[in-house]
């Protein structure tokens, strides 16, 4: 659904260039829930800009539903759906009319606009609104206008740029929700940006990490933290018995970082499900009684700080300062 | 697909333009309080002063307020589209398969439809309240010229606010720019040889306002022979054709 070769962006504001997407290559199969996560400022939306025909790539080739960006812009558009950051609809037209105005710029008939705004409407929960002005809409209806305007020619690829920025936990939770739907249901191909862990976390199929312009890392939430960190498993045991434990967690395949506390054995091992067993029978073999047991997984924060040295949430504070415009 | 784009940005537009009338009121102060608090003193001025030129106040007046109207009416229109641009509308827009000179033009000619309404109300308030006398021919000639000049005027005007996406800056560009060429173009008193010195003159003659300004004083008193239709004409199409060159090239440039 998404071929991307090298795709580059530099932006020159007073005789100051700076490369805000370095060479990016990346493949959407279609029917993918795909994460674009990294800090405020690493080129996520810029990227998307490029992806969508907002933006000229400066070098760099892709492919998008099926289109050559640079050769058929005309043919992407009618292709991909677009959700932006923050909003899109107008704050003083009622949620009908953008609902048709955006159909009829996608070349359907009146009949067939309101048709398709009035069955949008009914799947992101919008029925009765339609009289309503855009403005008085809560931020959750607002954001799902914003998503059924980038919906209404049913596209085949939807682009959602940060669809759950600002929005209270309730409404974060009910439009995950849509997004799952959207792909579980629609089968439609959804490429998100965020930089919310926890979202890219309970959405995404599989996550692309970019920082700096770059893609780092990328893999299934489970295998990113999996490769990078591995999970944390904790042991506990009668205190005579911690060192011959020890010995033990150090046999199991692949545990590194073993260390002890008190009563605690701790390792880390690429898949703690797995490694738990193996524990346990070589603990029951040596006649160990367990008094507690954990596995404590990785968070896409791990992730971040192995592959950058920083925390996300330090690279957001530091980096909002020179994002390009 | 072009034309069919072009009418649905228009109509979002009058919509949301009719949604809030009072805007179109407001525009209309000014040049209703030059008609009551400025006209009536021209009167006499007109006919007493050496220099003014021919016709009477009315019909040296109302064209003038006309043309203020298209100025300043047309001149702010970018301020929507900075709005649209802070609330996300336009990137949707530009996502779509709509054509970005549809994106210009739909607005462009909301706007041009709003300022020839506006100089109907004045005509009419001057020819039923006040003395003003023209032709048929004079009123269809100005509201065509006030049509083009919004065109003009507000093609620029969304050119600039693209340029700028500066709710500040533009603004402050717009006054500096609007102020020297609303007093040379001889809005209120004519800038004529027998009045002003010749270096004024000459200054004025550089803005191509004054051209039309012109025209339309030169029609509403029945002249319709003078170089001043001709000069005026080829200026205004020149105009137009240029602000509207630099609009849509503005629209389809990258990154706007």
């Amino acid at each position: 659904m998404i071929t991307a070769r090298g795709l580059a962006r530099t932006f020159t504001a007073r005789g100051r260039s700076v490369e805000a997407v370095r060479g990016v290559d990346l493949d959407v199969a279609a029917g993918e829930l795909v994460g674009f996560l990294g800090p405020n400022g690493a080129g996520k939306t810029t990227t998307l800009r490029m992806l969508t025909t907002l933006i000229r790539p400066t070098a760099g080739t892709a492919t998008v539903a099926g289109h050559d960006l640079a050769g058929d812009p005309l043919g992407v558009r009618r292709g991909i759906g677009y959700v932006a950051q923050g909003a899109g609809a107008t704050p003083n037209a009622k949620v009908g009319e953008e609902m048709e105005l955006q159909g009829r710029l996608y070349g359907l008939g009146k009949a067939e606009a309101r048709r398709r705004g009035v069955e949008l409407g009914e799947r992101l929960d919008l029925s009765g609104l339609s009289d309503r002005l855009v403005k008085t809409l809560s931020g959750g209806q607002r954001r799902r206008l914003d998503i059924a305007l980038g919906l209404v020619h049913d596209p085949k690829l939807v682009f959602l740029d940060e669809p759950t920025a600002a929005l209270d936990p309730q409404s974060r939770a009910n439009l995950w929700e849509h997004i799952r739907a959207l792909r579980d249901t629609h089968g439609t191909t959804v490429f998100l940006t965020t930089h919310y862990l926890d979202e890219a976390d309970a959405l995404c199929d599989r996550i692309l990490v970019i920082d700096h312009g770059r893609i780092v890392a990328e893999g299934t939430p489970a295998a990113l933290k999996a490769q990078v960190s591995g999970d944390l498993v904790a042991v506990s045991v009668v205190a005579d018995d911690v060192p011959r434990a020890a010995e033990i967690a150090r046999r199991v395949p692949q545990a590194t970082e073993v260390s002890t506390e008190g009563d605690a054995v701790r390792f880390r091992v690429p898949r703690g499900d797995q490694a738990l067993a193996e524990l346990l029978r070589g603990l029951d073999a040596a006649g160990i009684a367990t008094t507690s047991l954990q596995v404590h997984s990785p968070t896409l924060d791990d992730v971040f700080l192995t592959l950058t040295g920083r925390s996300l949430r330090d690279a957001d504070q530091t980096e909002a300062e020179h994002v390009p415009a | 697909m072009f034309l069919r784009d072009t009418w649905l940005i228009f109509r979002r537009d009058m919509i949301l333009s009719l949604r809030n009338p009072a805007w179109i009121g407001i525009g209309l102060m000014q040049p209703v309080l030059y008609l009551f608090f400025f006209g009536p003193l021209l009167e006499r001025i007109t006919e007493s002063t050496p220099g003014f030129p021919p016709g009477t106040a009315w019909q040296i007046l109302t064209p003038a307020l006309i043309i203020q109207i298209a100025l300043f009416g047309s001149s702010f229109v970018g301020f929507g589209l900075l709005a649209d641009l802070r609330t996300g509308v336009v990137e949707r827009l530009r996502v779509t398969p709509a054509s970005r000179l549809a994106l210009l033009l739909g607005r462009v000619l909301r706007d041009a439809l709003q300022t020839i309404a506006q100089a109907v109300i004045i005509l009419v308030m001057a020819f039923t309240i006040f003395d003003l006398r023209a032709s048929a021919g004079a009123i269809a000639l100005t509201l065509v010229i006030v049509g083009l000049m919004s065109v003009t005027l507000a093609s620029c005007s969304y050119a600039l606010a693209l340029r700028l996406k500066n709710e500040e800056a533009f603004p402050a560009i717009l006054n500096t720019v609007l102020m020297p060429v609303l007093l040379l173009s001889g809005i209120f008193i004519p800038i004529t040889q027998g009045l002003a010195p010749a270096w004024l003159y000459e200054l004025s003659r550089w803005n191509p306002f004054t051209h039309v300004v012109d025209i339309e004083r030169a029609s509403f008193r029945g002249d319709f022979t003078t170089d001043a239709l001709l000069t005026g004409s080829l200026v205004l199409f020149a105009m137009t054709a240029l602000a509207l060159f630099w609009g849509v090239r503005t629209f389809q440039r990258e990154n706007a």
